[in-house]
């Protein structure tokens, strides 16, 4: 493609980029309810539409639950859709997010990383997309705002794709990134255009349309269901290779890329490391510089998708290293740790029997600050260099 | 990288003004951040914002602890030991009251800037919102940018008739702002 860059700079929101995103993607149906920390992308792509920027239908729904049984019905009719929640509002879709999936709905949404429970707890946190962990959707995780709009678009690409069709989940953490203003690249309309063409170009996928009948959604009994079910998960499997390639893509066109289902950050010759999600990455990177200064061998792995969880790349990314922290803004209730940590503990024999601390910080609004994360890469270190750790700590409440 | 912490309540526009500067130091050519610190959004209720730029991208989301300046936009807190908390040495405050400051609130404070912010709001406004006047005032006290930048960052927030108004007001706090030095 390589085409001459076009984008505009404005500085803007995590809010507004999300809907940036959604409205240069051209969808035809958009259906939202507002809720703290997302109403900015409501009020953002209804000023969109009042001002002919988006000719999208735009329902106006009565709850979460209505808006995602709207997209998914939009979508397995052919449209292209967006819809955006957080927390107790993904908790009230929650039994429609699994029909969705079910329908190989190819709907994007941005989920704004909220505390749970929702109706007190107005705070960041990523429990919301850790209780919708097993629906069956892609998840992906931006660390700023130009990576908020750069992933809605790269997923439809990965949604829509016919070897996929998935929904797509956008994660970014509530108050840290919905409401950080900064200077975002906008691409060009028509940049945008060309880089979705491709989905045009692939054989069309099963429509309803009236008057004519169309079984779909996982239901049935038996062998059926467990097909669909098997075909899901492959799908999600193969959804894997497929981010990399379209990030690969999204930086031919756009002159960003950020490295797929992770980023690496100076982990090549890195001795201990940390496994790191959302804006507490772009923390850590600041960290590991001045930590890199003093000659300490660190680096960080970003996790951008969730689900499916990388595997593959994971455990080459940490294969050889001393000891790993593994970074939660969430936890895991029936374990005693956080639930990124958990995971990557069922690739311990791949990755080697090495120290592995996991830190759950963050929540309820806490700041991940450059002096916790200081504290974590010292515990890090010092598990590398054989002394004794703590393999759980909650860092908020060690102060 | 200078950073600059806002102490308002919700309602006086600190979250919009932490913004209108970000805009404005990204069009001066530096990279810059900002986001607020709030829980639900209720009028009267306390609210920081915190504001970053430097050469440099940006790339910490993280609260901030050790401002070089701060913005008072509500008079209520100018004496509370908490809005001072972590302040640098050489720190600069940028206050909205009426009355003048007669002691050395902190220590650290080697120069402020007090403006009336919420009577020129009120007389250019309509409305006693003190957020685009302050700008005005922190851009003279700080010379860190220029008067024009957040006006033209102000053309992306407002429009028309409202827009001339927060231009106005701005313009006024530039010029009626009083500087102590210490």
């Amino acid at each position: 493609m390589n085409m001459k860059y076009k984008g505009e700079m404005r500085t803007i929101t995590g809010n507004a980029a999300a809907a940036y995103g959604a409205m240069l993607c051209r969808p035809d149906v958009v259906a939202l309810y507002p809720i703290t920390p997302q109403t900015e992308v409501v009020e953002q792509l209804s000023r969109f539409s009042a001002d002919g920027l988006l000719d999208a239908e735009m329902v106006e729904v009565e709850g979460e639950n209505s808006a995602m049984n709207i997209v998914a019905a939009a979508a397995i009719s052919g449209g292209r859709v967006f819809t955006a929640s957080s927390s107790w509002g993904l908790a009230f879709m929650y039994d429609a997010l699994l029909q969705t999936s079910g329908f190989r709905a190819p709907v994007v949404m941005v989920n704004v990383n909220r505390e749970m429970p929702g109706i007190l707890a107005v705070s960041t946190g990523q429990q919301d997309m850790i209780g919708t962990r097993d629906v069956g959707w892609i998840q992906i995780i931006a660390e700023d705002c130009q990576e908020i709009l750069d992933l809605v678009i790269m997923a439809y690409r990965l949604a829509e794709d016919f070897d996929i069709q998935v929904p797509v989940m956008v994660n970014y953490d509530g108050f840290y990134l919905s409401y950080l203003s900064e200077g975002v690249n906008i691409p060009a309309r028509e940049e945008v255009d060309v880089f979705l063409a491709p989905l045009k170009e692939q054989p069309e996928r099963p429509k309803l349309v009236p008057g004519g009948p169309l079984g779909c959604g996982t239901h049935g009994i038996e062998k059926g269901f467990v097909e669909l079910r098997y075909k899901h998960c492959a799908a999600m499997e193969r959804a894997k290779n497929k981010f990399d390639e379209i990030d690969r893509l999204f930086g031919e066109s756009f002159e960003r890329s950020y490295g797929g289902q992770i980023e690496e950050y100076y982990m090549e010759d890195a001795e201990i490391a940390l496994l790191a999600s959302g804006s507490a990455s772009g923390t850590v990177k600041k960290v590991i510089d001045s930590k890199r200064k003093h000659g300490l061998k660190i680096g960080l792995v970003k996790l951008r998708m969730f689900r499916p969880f990388p595997s593959e790349r994971l455990s080459r990314a940490f294969r050889g290293k001393k000891a790993i922290g593994v970074i939660d803004r969430s936890i895991c209730f029936g374990w005693d740790c956080g639930p990124i940590y958990m995971e990557l503990r069922a690739l311990s024999s791949e990755i080697g029997l090495i120290p592995m601390m996991s830190f759950i910080d963050g929540l309820a609004n806490m700041d991940i600050s450059i002096v916790h994360i200081e504290r974590m890469i010292d515990s890090v270190y010092a598990a590398s260099q054989g002394k004794p750790y703590q393999r759980v700590n909650w860092v908020i409440l060690e102060e | 990288m200078i950073e600059v912490r806002f102490h308002g309540r919700g309602g006086q526009g600190a979250v919009t003004a932490a913004r209108i500067l970000s805009n404005a130091f990204v069009r001066q050519g530096k990279f810059s951040s900002s986001f607020p610190m709030f829980g639900f959004e209720r009028r009267g209720a306390p609210v920081t914002a915190f504001m970053r730029f430097d050469e440099n991208p940006i790339r910490e989301k993280t609260q901030i602890y050790n401002p070089d300046c701060l913005v008072v936009l509500d008079p209520s807190q100018r004496n509370s030991p908490l809005i001072y908390d972590g302040l640098k040495p050489n720190g600069i405050l940028i206050l909205n009251s009426a009355k003048p400051i007669k002691e050395k609130p902190h220590k650290h404070l080697s120069r402020a800037g007090i403006v009336d912010a919420e009577t020129i709001a009120s007389e250019e406004l309509g409305f006693p919102s003190p957020n685009t006047c302050i700008l005005g005032a922190f851009a003279a006290v700080t010379g860190w940018i220029g008067l024009d930048y957040i006006f033209s960052s102000l053309e992306q927030y407002f429009s028309g008739d409202i827009l001339e108004r927060n231009i106005r007001s701005a313009e006024r706090g530039f010029r009626e702002m009083g500087v102590i030095q210490w």
